[in-house]
């Protein structure tokens, strides 16, 4: 039975994609985890179900034609032998008959004129309200942020708790979260499937949206126009948080290195005068230092994040000190240049960023 | 007996071709059968490289993380393959078609302007090979076949790549913009007695609507594209958001173009079927008034949807629902055609011929087209799945399941008239059922990774995202496809050598061209036929059908003419071609160049319209 059952999901993925939360998927969209895209979400399996039974009905009545009326004549006549004297006349006279020769119907015409209308209008309905829906403002309790794509990284910008992030932004859960989306240099698409729909981020333009978590976890996305070399490694992450957890990581936020013994903070001390006088201040900010660079990715949380170079490398000390080291070869074509540490310098570089929890 | 004297100018007394066979004959024809077959070899050219773009791009992503192709190649395949395919490829093999047989089914000897004709041919050409050469000249462009800018200009684009693609598709934009003019005059003008417009088959009908889409969309994308040039090559500030400007006013001008090319691409393929399915069933069309007007419906609603592109822009939602509303009312017209295809088929004896089997993938496969069409035009769920892989799989079942499936129909169903050999009906089938398996391998799997939430043109992703299997079933998929494309082509090539030589009327069909020899003479009809019937070869066949006095008319037709005048050919198009195709050139790299392919170009104009006719008479007595 079990055996079965495999088969019959295997099936229904196989024709109509929904029953696949089996799988590790996370960007699979149909198993959504906030009312954005849940509702998105429905109205997706409502034109799935419509177009379902149509593709099976009309395809039904093309294949039954084709069954009935496949030319057979020539066959029974040869073989008229076998058959009656009736049926060989039959198909002796088929040979030479033309079958009816109709050239239309109007009854038809607007019977199947008409049930796509209907059909249509159920879809239209909920498009319409949808649209509207989901355009509207989320109200002054939301959180903003804004989101600013850049090639091949995503900045995100708290302007009402004063913070600025990379590649990881953070939300609070059950709260809904506005988002202002704009690009600095190329047109780039911001998308967190399991939350919420895409929407452009164009350069000169100013888009909206919103969207909510409701429940904690980690959420995969990423840049969905074409941005350039990179644009299959711009992704980003959604890390949504209890409330609790949420204010407590605001309230982190700048507080600097997080040390445990004098060892550490004397090589963190020195990482951060690396930082702070090599080529690293030049694009990047770490709050409370004199690195207030814009060009890359805001850092002061940087060890707090759990990916690196937007999304492509797990955020360990090791990858972090072979991505500083030659980001060239991690990423080809990234903005990012190899600054040239001695090996010293860059382990302590590696300790300071490592520390910014 | 009075003696004409004939002033003959400078311009006329210059050379004309005489060669009747060998290359000079090839290159300077302007018969519409020999520039049908032109096209027909050169978009072959064109697809087989398009299709190997395709797979290399399969094969990077047949796996997670792989590095077979980096990412900027892989942008620029993906960039190659799409304007490779819509432009070079699927449009110019359906013009291979209007071509060839839009002259035979409207009962004409040739298309209203031949020496134009003959140009249009060029130009598709050198485009193709201009835009084909950036390969070669430090890569063609990587900003995607719609080269939105602000990607597109010189600051993240300093190459040439971009200018080539942007200036190759002028070049055989001017090509398609004119043969859309010669067919509207074409089909209006040049119709046998008797071919009102009622009577026309469906094929020349979907030819005139999607001429009249060229004529009403090529010069959007025109000026899209000359925007974008005058800001990489002038430095003009036409998309430089600092100087004002708005980005998204690209995005509507070449979807304004954008999607009526998807229905220029669409509307010859439903014509062609409409003219197969009938033959194969021995029944008329079912419907043909009402698959006129729905015809005419898609080409007119199609200019009214272009922002179903742009749902995720930010254009609010009036406007995103109005898009969306319009979008789904062009599912009506569709539908009314499906179903009057089927009612076709009902009630009839059908006969499963190679290319009436790819008439029936077509109905099947574009049928899963159109539904995740509609699927796609609610706005609030299209934010989901647009720019995803299901929009892949969507626009490959209308532009491979529709498109091409029909342009395979057509080489089975017309190759034996336009190379008078029959193609070999086994091997078709076979070609048919690998096509048809190889493509839903590839292209079903795509709707799914859509859903699964896998981004277009990313040249990887990561283990784990639950792409891997999907994506390696597609790849497989799409290696059937080639195996496919090679055994059509091997069949095609032998049959061309070794084919059985086919008869006037190897299908039992039903229209004009298949009362003329196979292949066809170069008058084409003997004596131009007149027209009693929709389905005029088919009456004629069957007199109890008719309806007025045929008999007359086919009597009328038994004696052939004495002397044909045909037009001969001209040098004048390919070189007022050549001076675009190299000026352009020059207009890259060495600004004199230019001005003197511009000069070529203009003295070519001068000769053409100034050198007079180079009729022939062809006697058709005589050379049987």
């Amino acid at each position: 039975m079990r055996h079965f059952q495999r088969i019959v999901g295997l099936a229904a993925m196989g024709v109509a994609g929904v029953a696949l939360p089996v799988m590790a998927a996370p960007q699979y969209w149909l198993d959504p985890a906030g009312p954005v895209a849940a509702m998105q979400g429905q109205l997706f399996l409502l034109t799935l179900y419509i177009m379902l039974g149509i593709f099976v009905t009309v395809s039904g009545i093309l294949v039954y034609t084709l069954v009935r009326f496949r030319e057979r004549a020539k066959a029974s006549a040869r073989t008229g032998e076998a058959g009656t004297a009736a049926r060989r006349e039959t198909a002796a006279a088929a040979e030479d008959e033309l079958p009816p020769q109709i050239e239309g119907n109007h009854k038809l015409e607007i019977i199947w004129t008409l049930i796509p209308f209907v059909l249509l209008l159920i879809i239209a309905i909920p498009t319409v309200r949808l649209s509207f829906a989901l355009a509207a403002d989320p109200g002054p309790d939301a959180l903003e942020v804004r989101v600013v794509g850049h090639q091949w990284w995503w900045e995100f910008e708290y302007p009402q708790l004063g913070i600025v992030t990379g590649n990881e932004m953070r939300i609070p859960v059950g709260r809904p979260i506005r988002l202002i989306i704009e690009s600095a240099d190329v047109i780039h698409k911001f998308w967190v499937p399991k939350l919420a729909g895409k929407m452009d981020a164009i350069p000169g333009r100013t888009n909206q949206m919103w969207l909510q978590a409701d429940e904690p976890g980690i959420y995969y996305g990423q840049c969905a126009e074409m941005c350039g070399t990179h644009h299959a490694n711009m992704r980003l992450r959604v890390v949504a948080l209890p409330q609790a957890e949420f204010d407590a990581w605001v309230a982190n936020w700048g507080r600097g290195p997080v040390v445990e013994d004098e060892a550490q903070l004397a090589a963190v001390e020195r990482g951060r005068m690396v930082f702070e006088t090599r080529a690293c201040y030049a694009c990047h900010a770490i709050e409370g230092t004199a690195a207030r660079g814009t060009a890359g990715p805001n850092l002061t949380d940087i060890g707090s994040r759990t990916t690196l170079a937007a999304g492509i490398l797990e955020n360990t000390p090791e990858n972090l000190a072979r991505w500083i080291s030659d980001p060239q070869s991690v990423k080809p074509g990234s903005l990012m240049p190899r600054v040239g540490l001695s090996p010293d310098e860059l382990r302590d570089v590696v300790a300071y960023l490592s520390s910014l929890r | 007996m009075a003696t004409i004297t004939v002033e003959r100018s400078f311009w006329q007394a210059l050379p004309k071709p005489k060669a009747e066979s060998g290359f000079w004959s090839w290159v300077t024809t302007v018969d519409h059968k020999r520039i049908g077959i032109l096209y027909f070899w050169t978009s072959i050219v064109f697809f087989l490289i398009g299709g190997v773009e395709a797979l290399l791009m399969r094969l990077q992503l047949a796996g997670p993380n792989q590095t077979i192709i980096g990412p900027d190649l892989f942008n620029q395949l993906f960039t190659m393959h799409a304007t490779t395919m819509i432009f070079l490829a699927i449009m110019p093999l359906t013009a291979s078609f209007f071509n060839y047989f839009i002259p035979l089914l409207i009962g004409a000897r040739d298309v209203a302007f031949p020496k134009l004709n003959a140009f249009s041919y060029w130009m598709f050409l050198l485009g193709g090979i201009f835009l084909n050469s950036s390969w070669f000249l430090g890569g063609p462009s990587d900003a995607g076949w719609f080269g939105y800018p602000n990607y597109s200009l010189k600051e993240y684009n300093p190459g040439l790549g971009v200018d080539f693609w942007i200036i190759g598709l002028l070049l055989t934009g001017i090509g398609t913009l004119v043969s859309g003019f010669n067919f509207i005059v074409t089909i209006l003008n040049m119709r046998a007695p008797g071919m009102s417009l009622m009577r026309l088959p469906m094929f020349a009908w979907t030819t005139m609507v999607t001429s009249f889409l060229i004529v009403f969309s090529f010069p959007v994308i025109t000026v899209a594209l000359l925007l974008s040039l005058f800001d990489r090559l002038f430095g003009t500030l036409l998309f430089d958001i600092f100087a004002g400007s708005d980005l998204t006013v690209y995005h509507h001008l070449f979807w304004v173009f954008g999607h009526p090319e998807v229905y220029i691409i669409v509307l010859p393929a439903m014509g062609i079927v409409s003219e197969i399915l009938p033959v194969f069933s021995r029944k008329p069309l079912f419907g043909y008034s009402v698959m006129v007007f729905s015809t005419m419906l898609i080409g007119f609603v199609g200019f009214g949807v272009w922002s179903h592109h742009l749902f995720t822009v930010g254009m609010g939602p009036v406007v995103n629902t109005v898009f969306a509303l319009a979008t789904m009312i062009i599912a009506v017209p569709t539908g009314i055609k499906m179903f009057n295809w089927i009612g076709t088929l009902y009630g009839g004896r059908i006969r499963f011929t190679a290319a009436m089997m790819y008439a029936l993938g077509f109905l099947a496969l574009f049928l899963i087209g159109g539904l995740t069409g509609v699927m796609l035009s609610a706005a609030p769920s299209n934010a989901q799945i647009h720019h995803t892989y299901f929009v892949v799989g969507h626009f490959h079942y209308v532009m491979i399941g529709g498109a091409l499936f029909s342009l395979i129909a057509a080489i089975h169903y017309w190759g034996p008239k336009m190379f008078g050999r029959m193609l070999d009906e086994r091997l078709g089938k076979i070609g048919f059922w690998t096509l048809f398996v190889g493509f839903n391998m590839t292209f079903f799997p795509m709707n799914i990774l859509g859903v699964l939430g896998m981004p277009r043109r990313i040249y990887t992703y990561a283990a784990g995202m639950g792409f891997e299997t999907w994506n390696a079933i597609s790849t497989v998929g799409a290696l059937i496809m080639g195996l496919s494309i090679l055994i059509t082509l091997y069949n095609l090539l032998t049959s061309l050598r070794r084919g059985e030589p086919a008869p006037a009327d190897p299908w039992d069909g039903r229209t004009l061209e298949w009362t003329i020899p196979s292949p066809v003479p170069e008058y084409n009809f003997a004596r131009i036929p007149h027209v009693s019937s929709r389905d005029e070869l088919w009456v004629r066949k069957h007199p109890q059908l008719a309806h007025g006095a045929v008999a007359e008319t086919a009597a009328a037709e038994e004696a052939p003419e004495e002397a044909i005048v045909m037009p001969g050919g001209s040098y004048m198009p390919l070189l007022v071609a050549l001076g675009l195709f190299v000026g352009s050139y020059g207009l890259l790299y060495y600004m004199p160049v230019f001005w003197g392919g511009i000069a070529v170009s203009l003295l070519g104009l001068v000769g053409w319209a100034l050198e007079g006719d180079n009729l022939r008479i062809v006697r058709p007595g005589g050379s049987h």
